[in-house]
């Protein structure tokens, strides 16, 4: 009895073509890019070198971030145009315990970080107290995202800020965030943020060894958010959020008290960009408040619309193909890159408005 | 739902109402009443929707509520489901519960259902599911994150089906369903909450005839059991199934009584046929 409903929750969670996929893409992750990148010796045809995965590892993060982004809005229908701050925070937390990593190594050779010194700070600030301890990180990364992510929502949905209003307002919080982190008096490093980053848990952080161990937690991440993500949209927890997605009023004369759905998909939504950050800011080696600025942010929106609302899998491909298609165009023409965004992102809206998710189930079923 | 289940408290609080006195969840009909609303009014920028509205439903009564346009039928629903607080007045469900003080799903908990003018269901979810997510359980998050359908659950969905004629329709997209089926879901949605109390809205707005006196043997055979308010424009359906009518105009009642008594009321000639 036991076995069976294990099994049937298995199955709930993906198809027996689905499992295949995803134990395809351990494979890949978890041994092949392990193998070209440490085994192959580099010169060789099919070594991977850094650069690519740290490119990878970094389009994971964003991965991440888009599945958060898909849950919230894809499912339970809130566009939210704040998840970069909840994805800085994250990046952040993870940060200050990566300056304590550096310990006497900085250029002051101070135990303070670099940037205090300058500032001519003779202690650490509260906020950094116990930051010098892995396991205190690990807890900021979920709990700092989390807790805003739960005031801020129960204020917002509680007085039933809806539709483009709650978007705006969201926009208006990470830009906030943003002029806060920008000044040097908070403790954040001002416009320079946190970087030349030494260590990680005492191992030096650009070997290839330390890359990779960062590169397969991230994707040990990005599956266990997508299977996570899969259980939520496949309990009867998710079918009420697509329900308030679309007939929010009809939930609650069902006797749903919707507030309490919101504040917990959206808090649940905020915890993964925090852990996405978190894994970001190690491999590209540092965090500034350019990452809560607004365009950010209106970024993982786009991943999600590309990528395909509402199907988990579609916003990892738009994570995928936007983030891709960016290297590229910021090393051939950088300045063009925000007007072939804002293409995109017209052209799908226009084209296709289930993304490239809809476009390729509609090739496979032409008949519908 | 059953008589058994409007429990007759007993013990303090139960004999005489005490206003202001809340209990959630267990509505006392002692004094046969189910719903009882006193002096409601309701103004939108001036306008007053209700106007000293008074009203008294009797437990297991089939009351139906007419007037012409803006006589302020929807906002006295609005009002007994949360959606709209009153100015000034009382709204209690039994004896105990103040509707004025709960939310939209607190008051759908305490088992008042209600269906609105316009269909309104889950377009993307199937009609299986439509139920599921209305049935009577539950309905706290932690609850539905781990949720599984008992056997007993499905039988009870499938009852319904059943009932509104949607068995052949369980695994299809809700959205996809003709208009007077969609009707029918959302009455099967309501009666999956179990609710003592039904408002229905328009009920049989867009339904073929065939459809309407399906919907007419349905209420009839639900009043007893369950109370019910529809509000209809329908007169033909009205005649149908009145026992009891009140006239709403200008955001009062203006008659009650027996359809044949009302109907011959020189008022309510002179609102729907004079001027």
């Amino acid at each position: 009895m036991n076995a069976r409903a294990g099994d049937s929750l298995l199955w709930r969670i993906y198809g027996p073509r689905g499992w295949m996929a995803i134990a395809a893409a351990a494979f890949v992750l978890f041994v092949i890019f392990p193998v070209l990148s440490l085994v192959v010796s580099e010169g060789s045809g099919g070594h991977l070198s850094a650069y690519w995965i740290t490119l990878i590892g970094k389009i994971m993060c964003f991965a991440i971030v888009a599945i958060a982004m898909d849950l919230i809005w894809g499912y339970a229908g809130i566009l939210s145009l704040g998840h970069g701050l909840f994805f800085a925070l994250g990046g952040y937390a993870c940060g200050m315990y990566l300056m304590r990593q550096i310990g006497r190594e900085g250029q002051y050779q101070s135990e303070l970080p670099d940037f205090m010194v300058f500032l001519d700070w003779k202690t650490l600030p509260w906020h950094w107290w116990n930051s010098e301890h892995f396991w205190w990180a690990a807890i900021l990364v979920v709990a700092v995202p989390a807790l805003l992510a739960y005031v801020f929502g129960y204020l917002a949905f509680r007085s039933r800020v809806k539709g483009v209003y709650f978007s705006i307002i969201t926009q208006a919080l990470t830009f906030a965030a943003m002029l806060l982190f920008f000044r040097n008096d908070t403790g954040f490093g001002g416009n320079n943020g946190f970087t030349d980053f030494k260590r990680v848990l005492g191992l030096p952080i650009t070997t290839p060894e330390t890359r990779m161990v960062l590169f397969v937690v991230t994707a040990a991440a990005l599956l266990g958010t997508l299977l996570l993500g899969r259980f939520v949209v496949t309990s009867r927890f998710g079918r009420v959020l697509t329900a308030i997605r679309d007939a929010e009023a009809r939930v609650m004369f069902c006797g749903y008290n919707t507030l309490h759905y919101k504040l917990a998909i959206w808090t649940l939504s905020a915890a993964l960009c925090g852990i996405a950050g978190a894994l970001y800011v190690p491999q590209v080696g540092i965090i500034n408040p350019g990452e809560m600025s607004p365009a950010n942010s209106i970024e993982i929106a786009i991943w999600v619309a590309v990528g395909g609302r509402g199907t988990l899998i579609g916003p990892i491909i738009g994570a995928g193909l936007v983030n891709g298609a960016k290297s590229v165009f910021t090393q051939a023409m950088p300045e063009y890159w925000l007007y072939a965004l804002g293409l995109i992102f017209i052209l799908v809206t226009l084209f296709l408005p289930r993304g490239v998710v809809g476009l390729l189930s509609r090739w496979r079923r032409p008949s519908s | 739902m059953s008589a058994a289940s409007l429990r007759s408290v007993s013990g303090p609080g139960a004999g005489e109402a005490t206003i202001g006195h809340l209990v959630t969840g267990v509505m006392d009909p002692s004094h046969g009443v189910v719903l009882y609303l006193d002096g409601i009014s309701v103004s939108f920028d001036g306008f007053k929707a209700l106007n000293d509205l008074s009203l008294a439903i009797d437990v297991g009564e089939l009351r139906c509520v007419i007037g012409p346009n803006g006589a302020g039928k929807t906002t006295m629903m609005d009002v007994v489901t949360g959606k709209t607080r009153p100015d000034s007045g009382m709204a209690y469900f039994g004896q105990t519960i103040d509707l004025t003080r709960l939310s939209e799903s607190a008051i759908a908990q305490a088992g008042i259902g209600r269906k609105f003018q316009k269909p309104t269901i889950f377009e993307h979810h199937t009609v299986f599911e439509n139920f599921e997510l209305a049935m009577k359980t539950d309905k706290r998050v932690r609850h539905t994150l781990f949720a599984r359908l008992s056997s007993d659950e499905r039988d009870r969905i499938t009852d319904m089906l059943k009932r509104v004629r949607l068995q052949d329709s369980a695994q299809r997209i809700a959205g996809l369903l003709s208009h007077g089926q969609k009707q029918w879901l959302e009455i099967g949605m309501l009666l999956m909450q179990e609710p003592l109390l039904l408002l229905l809205d328009e009920p049989v707005a867009g339904m073929s005839d065939d459809e309407t006196e399906r919907t007419a043997e349905l209420f009839l055979s639900l009043a007893g059991k369950h109370s019910l308010v529809v509000v209809e424009h329908d007169m033909v359906f009205v005649e149908r199934i009145a026992r009891k009518v009140t006239v709403l105009h200008e955001g009062s009642v203006l008659a009650e009584g027996p359809l044949d008594v009302v109907r011959n009321d020189e008022r309510v000639i002179e609102v729907y046929l004079g001027r």
